[in-house]
């Protein structure tokens, strides 16, 4: 993937998949560390099954698809000399506390390290396409933190779907404004 | 022309467990997920990534065979992995377009 936000938009929807009904997408920057976290409250995954996430091929055994979503995500970290780790609580081995953190690690002084993109129509996108689905995406930098949670918006909304035309223009507007604020 | 006749011309064979398979054209790519639409399917695949997804990606894509250029070589469970797979795969030392160069020929 030539963005990073691509990455995180293929991580996300495997959460969608979960069933999960909140995915977190949390970027934070400090210093040359990029640690990117993606978590959702879904389904979650078996020990077994976790332990070949990584592995492209591992999918092509199992009934669960996973795909090369992850193994590309660990590749792109890795090449900066990060690292990438899945943690995993099965629905099965407890029925409150589920779902998957996929937690990302990137050194981007790297010369290899994939730019982060368009994370604005990334989250757009997700939010346009899985209207039903909760998002908390919070982005922290030195210099900014920019957020965004749709149960905020949905009390505001009353009721109006999140990927109504009015209200996705006014989720990139209020993301872009926070990436460049006028006043400044 | 086969995978297996590639050894004639100077590649070295990592393992060819399809080497009897036909190559139709060359696709030269690094960036994997861009290979993986944009390689098609009996290509020669070029290319100086060397992890398991590299394998993957051959596999996805039907490519008839991946080369390595620039010397870089496998790892010896990702070799075992492209052989469950019947991903052939070769090797050389030289660069991703002198590999082209000399595919140009032998493939006109």
């Amino acid at each position: 993937m030539k963005e990073l936000s691509l990455n995180i938009l293929d991580i996300a929807e495997n959460s969608v998949k979960a069933k999960a009904s909140l995915i977190e997408i949390l970027l934070t920057q400090e210093e040359n560390i990029l640690t990117l976290i993606i978590r959702d409250d879904g389904v979650g995954m078996s020990k077994e099954v976790l332990e070949g996430v990584t592995n492209p091929f591992y999918t092509t055994r199992t009934t669960r698809k996973v795909g090369l979503g992850i193994p590309l995500l660990k590749m792109a970290a890795e090449q900066t000399g990060g690292t990438l780790t899945v943690e995993s609580v099965s629905e099965n081995d407890d029925n409150i506390n589920h779902g998957t953190t996929v937690t990302a690690v990137f050194y981007t002084d790297h010369i290899d390290f994939t730019p982060l993109g368009d994370v604005v129509s990334t989250i757009t996108t997700l939010i346009q396409g899985h209207p039903d689905f909760n998002f908390l995406f919070i982005h922290k930098t030195d210099e900014r933190e920019v957020t965004l949670d749709t149960r905020e918006l949905r009390t505001v909304l009353e009721g109006v779907p999140l990927n109504s035309y009015d209200v996705i223009k006014w989720i990139e507007e209020f993301l872009s404004e926070q990436y460049n604020p006028i006043n400044e | 022309m086969t995978v297996s006749s590639l050894i004639e011309k100077g590649f070295n064979a990592v393992t060819l467990p399809q080497g009897d398979r036909m190559v139709n054209g060359v696709y030269i790519g690094d960036l994997l997920s861009w290979v993986m639409s944009s390689c098609s399917a009996d290509n020669i695949w070029i290319t100086i990534m060397s992890n398991i997804n590299v394998i993957a990606v051959a596999s996805l894509t039907d490519a008839s065979c991946v080369i390595l250029a620039e010397g870089v070589t496998l790892q010896d469970d990702v070799i075992k992995e492209a052989e469950k797979k019947g991903v052939n795969v070769l090797s050389t030392d030289k660069s991703s377009y002198e590999v082209a160069v000399l595919l140009s020929d032998i493939l006109k």
